[in-house]
C-alpha cells in the first residue's frame, strides 16, 4: 500500500510549521548558506554558529514554502545543536527523510532535502570566505534515489 | 461568445443540465481511485487528457493487425501502414481546416512543432537586431526555442505584459507591432496557466498589416473549440496529441504550404530525402521534408481516432460544456476568504481555474486534494516568466475537460475550503525537548 499522503500533515510537523524551532537570523553566525528550489519556490537559510571545537553551538533558519519544506528545517535545527561537523557530514538524506518522520513520494523527498542540502554547504561557507560555489545555490532538487 | 451568467437560478439550471453529458463511461481510467482510496477526478487535464478506449482499440489493433514501417516497404503490412498513417494526416488536416494534407508536419510534440519552426524558418529569417513578439503569458515552450534562436542570431525578444485583469490590451499590441516591427509574433491562442484567451483572428490580422509572420500555440485551444487555420489566416500552428485525448509523442505542426516549401530542412535522416549521394543530398517535398526517421506512426493513428473522438461529441459543445464547470468552479472558489484566483472571470477564459490560498504553498494545497482524489496541477506550469510577472512563485490549477462532472467541480470547492480549514493556523505548539 502507498503511504497516505493524509499522514504528511500530522500534528508533529503542522507543530513544527506553526511554531519553527529557531527561524530567524543569527547574527553571529560563522557559517551560513542559502538554496531554493526553483521549481516549486521553496527558499531556505540556514545560519550556523561553529565553535573552536567544530561543534554547531547554534542554528537558525529562515525561508518560505511548503509545509514540508519549512517544518524539517524546523526539526533539522532542533536536532543539529551540539552536533560536531564531522557527525553532520555524516548525517544522511535517509537519515533526514527518518528525522521528517511521514513517508514522502520522491517529488516531496526534494522538499524535505532542501533544508539538510543547505545544511551541508553551510558547513563549507564560512561567513567572511567567499568561497560558496554559486552553482551550489540552486537546488534543482534531486528525490532520494538521485542522492549518492 | 458565451455570456457570463451572474443569476443564481440560471446557473443552478446550467449546471443540472451538465451531467446529462456523460462520456466517462468511454474512459477506462477514469474509473479507478487515488492512492488514498477516493474516487479519482482528474483535473489535470490542461497538462494531458486521459484516452477514450476507442483510442487505445486503434493503436492496439495497428500493433496485432497491420503495423509494418511506412513509406518503405513494398509488402501488404507497410501498405496498410502507410495508408492509415496518410490517413490521418488528411483527418488531422480537415480537422483544422487545412487546404492541404501536405501543410500538416506530424512532430513528436507542441514543443518539437516550435522548434522545428524557429530552427528552420527562424534561422532562415530571423536575423541580428530583429524581434520576435511573444506574450509574458507564453508557455516555456514557446520562450526557450526563441531564447535560443536569440542565441543564434542576434535576434531580440519582446514580451506583451499582462494586464490587472489577466488579459491583454490590444492597444499594446498595436503599439508593440508599430514599434518593433516583429519577424514573428508567437503567441497561445488559450493560456495554459489564467486559461485567458486570447483574439487569434483579431491579432494575426494587426500582425500581418505589421508584417510580422503568425505563429499559434494551440495546445490548449485545439482539445476545446474548433480551429480554422483558413478563416484565422495564421501562418504557423501547433498543437499536441496526448491534450486532445491522443497519445504521447505526436504533436501537429501546420504551415501554409508556401512558407512550409520555402523553409529548409531541420531534421536530417531518412525519410525526409529524395536522393542522398556522397557529396549532399535533396530533401524531400512536403510533408516528407520535415519527417526525418521513422515517424510517430501508431500515435499518428491513434490521434485520428482522438479527433473522431472529439469532433463526434463537438467541439462547440466541448467549449460551452467545459465553460459552464469552469465558470460553476471559478465562481465557488471567489467566495472562499483567502483564496485568489490568477485569471481572468469566466468569460473570458476556457476550462482553466489557477488560484492560490493565503498561507498556504500550492504543493500542499494539491498534496491534500490528492487525499480526496483529486488530481490538479502545482507549480509554475512551464509559465516562469508569468508567474515571475505576477509577483508569487507557484499555483494551483483544475483543468476540465468534458468528462468531467459538476460533482467533481463541487469536490474541488468543498476540498480546497478543508485546505482552509487544514493548514489555518491555530496556535500550535511544537512539543519541547525535556532537559
Amino acid at each position: 500500500m502507498s503511504p497516505s499522503e493524509q499522514d504528511i500533515y500530522e500534528e508533529h510537523v503542522l507543530d513544527h510549521y506553526e511554531d519553527p524551532y529557531h527561524r530567524g537570523a543569527l547574527k553571529c553566525a560563522t557559517h551560513s548558506h542559502e538554496a531554493d528550489n526553483p521549481l516549486c519556490g521553496d527558499v531556505i537559510h540556514v545560519d550556523l554558529k561553529l565553535n573552536g571545537d567544530g561543534k554547531v553551538e547554534e542554528a537558525w533558519f529562515s525561508g518560505e514554502g511548503c509545509v514540508i519544506s519549512q517544518a524539517s528545517a524546523s526539526m533539522l535545527m532542533e536536532k543539529i545543536e551540539g552536533k560536531t561537523v564531522e557527525e553532520l557530514k555524516q548525517f544522511s538524506a535517509n537519515e533526514m527523510l527518518d528525522l521528517f518522520g511521514p513517508k514522502l513520494t520522491p517529488n516531496r523527498q526534494k522538499c524535505c532535502l532542501l533544508s539538510w542540502r543547505v545544511l551541508q554547504a553551510a558547513l563549507h561557507s564560512p561567513i567572511d570566505g567567499q568561497d560558496a560555489s554559486e552553482s551550489n545555490r540552486r537546488f534543482g532538487g534531486p528525490s532520494l534515489s538521485e542522492e549518492t | 461568445m458565451r455570456q457570463s451568467q451572474t443569476d443564481d437560478s440560471a446557473a443552478l439550471a446550467s449546471v443540472k443540465k451538465l451531467n446529462r453529458m456523460d462520456y466517462r463511461n468511454d474512459f477506462p481510467i477514469l474509473g479507478r481511485n487515488s492512492a488514498s482510496g477516493a474516487p479519482l477526478a482528474y483535473l489535470d487535464n490542461a497538462a494531458s487528457t486521459q484516452r477514450p478506449r476507442a483510442v487505445i482499440d486503434a493503436m492496439s489493433e495497428c500493433y496485432e493487425r497491420y503495423y509494418a514501417n511506412v513509406h518503405r516497404g513494398i509488402h501488404t503490412l507497410s501498405e496498410a501502414s502507410t495508408d492509415a498513417y496518410e490517413q490521418a494526416r488528411q483527418t488531422t488536416a480537415d480537422f483544422i481546416h487545412a487546404a492541404s494534407s501536405r501543410e500538416i508536419i506530424f512532430t513528436a510534440g507542441a514543443t518539437a512543432a516550435i522548434n522545428t519552426v524557429a530552427r528552420t524558418w527562424g534561422d532562415a529569417n530571423v536575423g541580428p537586431g530583429d524581434c520576435v513578439l511573444l506574450t509574458i503569458a507564453e508557455h516555456h515552450a514557446n520562450i526557450v526555442p526563441w531564447h535560443q534562436l536569440a542565441a543564434r542570431t542576434g535576434c531580440r525578444i519582446e514580451f506583451l505584459p499582462i494586464t490587472d485583469d489577466f488579459t491583454i490590451d490590444e492597444n499594446v499590441v498595436l503599439d508593440y507591432l508599430q514599434r518593433y516591427r516583429p519577424k514573428l509574433f508567437a503567441f497561445t491562442a488559450a493560456s495554459n496557466t489564467l486559461g485567458t484567451e486570447f483574439p487569434v483572428a483579431k491579432w494575426t490580422k494587426l500582425a500581418h498589416e505589421h508584417g510580422a509572420k503568425v505563429l499559434i500555440d494551440a495546445a490548449q485551444a485545439a482539445p476545446h473549440r474548433t480551429i480554422d487555420v483558413h478563416s484565422l489566416d495564421v501562418d504557423f500552428l501547433v498543437f499536441s496529441g496526448h491534450k486532445v485525448c491522443g497519445p504521447t509523442g505526436i504533436g501537429v505542426l501546420y504551415g501554409k504550404e508556401a512558407l512550409l516549401d520555402a523553409m529548409p530542412a531541420f531534421m536530417g535522416g531518412g525519410g525526409m530525402i529524395q536522393r542522398v549521394t556522397t557529396s549532399g543530398f535533396d530533401a524531400a517535398a512536403l510533408p516528407d521534408k520535415f519527417e526525418a526517421g521513422t515517424p510517430p506512426i501508431v500515435e499518428a493513428i491513434g490521434l485520428a481516432e482522438a479527433i473522431r473522438y472529439v469532433s463526434k461529441v463537438g467541439l462547440d459543445k466541448i467549449q460551452a460544456y467545459e465553460h459552464e464547470l469552469c465558470e460553476y468552479a471559478d465562481t465557488q472558489l471567489r467566495q472562499i476568504d483567502g483564496v485568489r484566483i490568477i485569471g481572468p472571470t469566466a468569460d473570458k477564459k476556457g476550462g482553466i481555474v489557477s488560484f492560490v490560498i493565503e498561507g498556504v504553498h500550492a504543493h500542499d494545497v494539491s498534496q491534500w486534494l490528492d487525499t480526496r482524489g483529486i488530481a490538479i496541477r502545482a507549480g509554475h506550469h512551464c509559465t516562469m516568466p508569468l508567474h515571475q510577472s505576477l509577483g508569487i512563485t507557484a499555483t494551483s490549477r483544475a483543468s476540465f475537460y468534458f468528462y468531467n462532472t459538476r460533482d467533481e467541480a463541487q469536490r474541488l470547492v468543498d476540498a480546497v475550503r478543508e485546505v482552509r480549514e487544514k493548514f489555518a493556523p491555530t496556535g500550535r505548539r511544537r512539543r519541547r525537548a525535556v532537559s
